[in-house]
């Protein structure tokens, strides 16, 4: 197992900095991201969600979330794995793939007034088959989860499942996307917050 | 799948008590073994749908509730119960999920006492004028779920302004943070029912 902490690492948090301080007061919090970090890229049993998969949708999300250093650190993670071929193909995709969220509908009703309309990505035609059905389906679903996870319906699992995706291999897709959309701001609130106190 | 045409989705933010059905196969509560009772830390909650669903990784799950819980309910020298969980609320109704909304708002109103308050920024949404304190913790979080991110010097600067020291902005950070990470599992693999 790893021991450097990936948050502190990519927030640039120092040993004996007052953040450090600040974050050893929520030692389980601290612990557990990190814990869930290494259930997702180090998991005991790969077999619904391959490693290189994982790193696949991986850089996509962080790439959409146009955070430099924390996208250069998922790109390094990619480049190590089978899926190394992909990263160009990847970085194509989240130039495609950018926009500014959250957006979606809500239930029709009161609230249809606060829908707002935006893009509904699709993996580009000439680049489906490098991926392949299965990360194809990933990488649109990743994309409604980021930017607008009040749109998803059932329709969406089916998608999945018709991809070749297990009931398994979405609950650890859902919280590779869930969980990197947690990890990406607490590095970047962090930085801010260390950066304000410098 | 399971109790598809029960349902009965809520159309507004509410602080009632609401269900939630899944649209993929839960692990039925006889299959689970030690490994998965590890995964949901709390045996009950191999009562809950939503659990027995995520129980599928269990791994990932048993770290996801333990980084849950220590954001949440830690108030050791740090920001109060009521406030963390107004970060909850804040991001749940800016990403739009109505079942996260409707748990952290009663936490919210439980804690802090101030159910009107509560209620005006499910009904307003997160414009809604809440006094200098929360609203300066509602916008943060607010910033913070925007994709890109959009959490800047000056949501520290008014978070610093309404009586919040670094431990505590930290807190915010953690807590608004988190709920990204629940909104998006709330809202895809299943839906919230009255």
């Amino acid at each position: 197992m790893s021991t450097t902490d990936i948050i502190d690492t990519l927030a640039g948090i120092e040993p004996g900095s007052s953040l450090d301080a600040i974050r050893a007061k929520r030692a389980q919090a601290r612990e557990n991201a990190q814990k869930s970090y290494l259930a997702l890229f180090e998991p005991v049993d790969a077999s619904d969600f391959s490693l290189a998969e994982r790193a696949t949708v991986a850089l996509f999300v962080i790439g959409l979330h146009g955070e430099p250093n924390v996208t250069a650190f998922y790109r390094a993670k990619l480049a190590a794995t089978d899926g190394a071929g992909l990263v160009e193909t990847i970085e194509a995709e989240v130039t495609r793939g950018r926009t500014s969220g959250p957006y979606g509908a809500f239930p029709a009703g009161p609230l249809s007034i606060e829908n707002k309309a935006g893009l509904v990505y699709g993996v580009s035609a000439d680049r489906k088959s490098a991926l392949g059905t299965r990360l194809a389906a990933a990488l649109e679903h990743a994309h409604l989860l980021v930017f607008r996870p009040r749109d998803a319906a059932s329709a969406d699992m089916k998608a999945l499942l018709s991809a070749g995706w297990s009931n398994t291999g979405i609950v650890t897709l859902s919280q590779l996307v869930a969980f990197l959309s947690f990890q990406v701001r607490v590095v970047s609130g962090l930085r801010t917050l260390g950066a304000a106190s410098a | 799948m399971s109790a598809a045409n029960t349902v009965n989705p809520p159309v507004v933010f509410t602080q009632d008590e609401l269900g939630w059905v899944a649209w993929i196969d839960p692990l039925p509560e006889t299959e689970l073994t030690e490994r998965h009772f590890a995964g949901l830390v709390d045996r009950a909650r191999a009562k809950s749908e939503y659990f027995r669903l995520l129980v599928r990784d269990p791994e990932v799950l048993e770290a996801r509730t333990k980084t849950d819980k220590d954001i949440f309910y830690n108030t050791a020298d740090g920001l109060p119960r009521a406030e963390r969980e107004l970060a909850a609320a804040a991001t749940s109704r800016y990403n739009g999920c109505i079942y996260c909304a409707s748990v952290h708002a009663r936490f919210a109103s439980t804690y802090s006492k101030r159910r009107d308050d509560v209620q005006r920024l499910l009904d307003e949404g997160i414009g809604a004028d809440l006094g200098e304190r929360w609203n300066a913790v509602v916008k943060a979080s607010v910033a913070l779920a925007a994709t890109p991110t959009a959490f800047d010097q000056d949501n520290i600067e008014e978070l610093r302004r309404a009586g919040l020291d670094d431990a505590e902005i930290v807190d915010v950070i953690n807590g608004a943070s988190f709920f990204n990470w629940a909104n998006r599992l709330m809202l895809s693999l299943g839906e919230s029912t009255k």
